[in-house]
């Protein structure tokens, strides 16, 4: 599935809900049932910065060549925006992660709902993703 | 004979309070707003707003030196301003009353100034572990460029000084002690008082941080003996961008300037430059003239009441949030001093700060979650954050309330 399909997919999840409540609720749910990274990957170069809540991400390239992306938080609400960016963004190939225009979070309202503060968090994240593409992606070449 | 003024004692009433503040009265996230970040910012009454309105369509003018009936005007209350903040913190002289932006700048001016010419290689400067970061990166700076060592008072797990090793760590060694007289992210209150005695008897000069305790505790300079007091006036419900540093006309008079510029000058010629008498050799270029003018109007606003009613309603406040919270399963209230202003921090088992601040926020109820400008603090606690409310005179029980319901919602959602 393109990036673009699955994002249109967590869009159309989302407006199910009518209230922030439940949309909360939805991602408490979703960052409960994330796996939780294997400890020896929770290292103090996989933290993302800008974040009040610690996040790791750590990334790879499966035998296919795409990259897979595992993440983590100490805060609830914030691993189920890693899982929502985990599932847009994972298991795709490095060049479609860097082309790509994640309009998901602005659609589903949560750049606006989140505080400056998070929102940078949330920002951060993103960027270091397509960073860790680029990386694999140059390795890959 | 006694003359009552228009700003004599009125009843304290936290309701009709309450209407004094315009931003009290709105919706969040589609809730009644709960304002509980008032050690953050307080909110400000409409005097205040009206006061800086009426700045800028009446009497806008730079001050000091125009020779027109508006510089005239805004001079005169932007100095009538001093004197109320000389009145506010019991100065001697309204020359020991020095603007500056806020603590932060204050702290700066006062290391930059008197600590680089005072302090040497193998000196000592003293603060302790429950410091923001304005009272900790600025000594560092200093340290790093002379050689200075920093050394600091450790804390309690209750969150109190430990006097004991305070009495150690001061030695003939200590030349600057710089203290929070209440910390932001504990709401501890520092016995202020016996640290500048003490401080004193080995020599070394003090610096306290009232950013918290101003609004709170009505410092007294003199009583204290404080050598250097700063306060921010966004936290005394005045506007933003604006504070004060108190200092001892000794120290004031012997330190270099901070900033060069105009009106901190007396005479300028390219060989030599004569700088102006107190308190202005500490305030280059136009001020923040607004501001300052409207912080009058925030002092005049407080002494409508007397100071222990409003100090007894907020320690109510805090007495009934506490016993609330208390009764939470798995809430730890994090900063258990005997002595506190009404600020309660706090962390839940199984959820963190940062989720709790967002779904609060939800509920249209403003804490402040994560450090608090205070990571060694944190870090002497073995935690990551808490959240905070903080009360001021126009929260109510009620407010309390509806925050331990949505907290109790919260982490029910959460856990």
């Amino acid at each position: 599935m393109s990036i673009t399909a699955i994002q249109d997919e967590i869009v159309e999840n989302f407006n199910l809900f009518d209230n922030w409540d439940d949309k909360y609720a939805y991602l408490i749910e979703l960052g409960k049932k994330l796996p939780p990274l294997d400890e020896k990957h929770k290292t103090e170069d996989k933290i993302i910065k800008g974040c009040q809540s610690k996040v790791w991400l750590h990334s790879y390239l499966n035998d296919e060549q795409k990259v897979i992306f595992e993440g983590d938080s100490d805060a609830m609400i914030v691993k189920g925006l890693v899982s929502l960016l985990i599932q847009a963004l994972s298991n795709q190939p490095a060049a479609e992660i860097l082309n790509t225009d994640l309009y998901f979070l602005d659609q589903i309202g949560m750049k606006q709902h989140l505080s400056m503060n998070r929102a940078n968090g949330l920002a951060a994240m993103i960027k270091q993703m397509k960073m860790y593409a680029l990386a694999l992606q140059q390795i890959h070449s | 004979m006694e003359t009552l003024s228009p700003t004599s004692i009125r009843p304290f009433d936290p309701l009709v309070v309450r209407a004094d503040f315009p931003i009290l009265h709105q919706q969040v996230n589609g809730k009644p707003l709960v304002y509980f970040d008032n050690a953050a910012t307080a909110q400000k009454p409409k005097s205040v707003i009206q006061a800086l309105t009426h700045y800028y369509e009446t009497e806008n003018a730079n001050i000091h030196r125009g020779a027109h009936y508006l510089a005239a005007k805004a001079t005169q209350d932007y100095e009538d301003t001093r004197e109320a903040v000389r009145q506010f913190l019991n100065a001697a002289s309204t020359d020991e009353i020095i603007f500056t932006r806020g603590v932060t700048e204050a702290v700066n001016l006062v290391a930059q100034t008197y600590g680089r010419q005072n302090l040497q290689a193998g000196d000592e400067v003293l603060i302790s572990t429950m410091e923001h970061h304005s009272n900790i990166v600025p000594w560092q700076m200093l340290c790093e460029e002379k050689g200075v060592t920093l050394r600091i008072i450790p804390i309690t797990d209750q969150g109190e000084l430990e006097m004991d090793a305070f009495a150690k760590v001061l030695t003939e060694r200590t030349k600057f002690v710089s203290i929070v007289h209440v910390s932001n992210a504990l709401g501890t209150i520092n016995p202020v008082k016996e640290i500048i005695a003490a401080a004193h008897r080995v020599g070394a000069v003090v610096f306290v941080d009232g950013a918290q305790a101003a609004v709170h505790l009505s410092p007294d300079v003199q009583a204290l003996d404080a050598d250097f007091y700063a306060f921010s006036a966004h936290k005394v419900y005045g506007p933003t961008g604006i504070g004060a540093l108190y200092g001892k006309r000794r120290w004031l008079e012997a330190m270099p300037p901070y900033h060069g510029g105009g009106e901190m000058i007396k005479e300028v010629t390219f060989t030599k430059t004569t700088y102006n008498e107190l308190p202005f050799k500490f305030e280059a270029g136009t001020p923040n003239i607004g501001d300052t003018i409207a912080l009058k109007a925030a002092f005049d606003y407080l002494a409508q009441w007397d100071k222990q009613t409003i100090a007894a309603y907020e320690t109510d406040l805090l007495q009934y949030a506490t016993q609330a919270l208390e009764s939470i399963d798995g809430l730890q209230i994090i900063g258990t001093a005997k002595h506190k202003i009404s600020v309660i921090s706090f962390v839940v088992d199984g959820a963190h700060h940062s989720d709790i601040g967002t779904l609060l926020d939800n509920e249209g109820i403003a804490v402040r979650t994560g450090h608090h400008c205070t990571q060694p603090l944190m870090q002497r606690l073995g935690i990551s954050g808490t959240t905070r409310a903080s009360f001021a005179l126009y929260n109510t029980r009620d407010e309390i309330d509806t925050f331990v319901k949505a907290l109790h919602k919260t982490l029910k959602m959460l856990r």
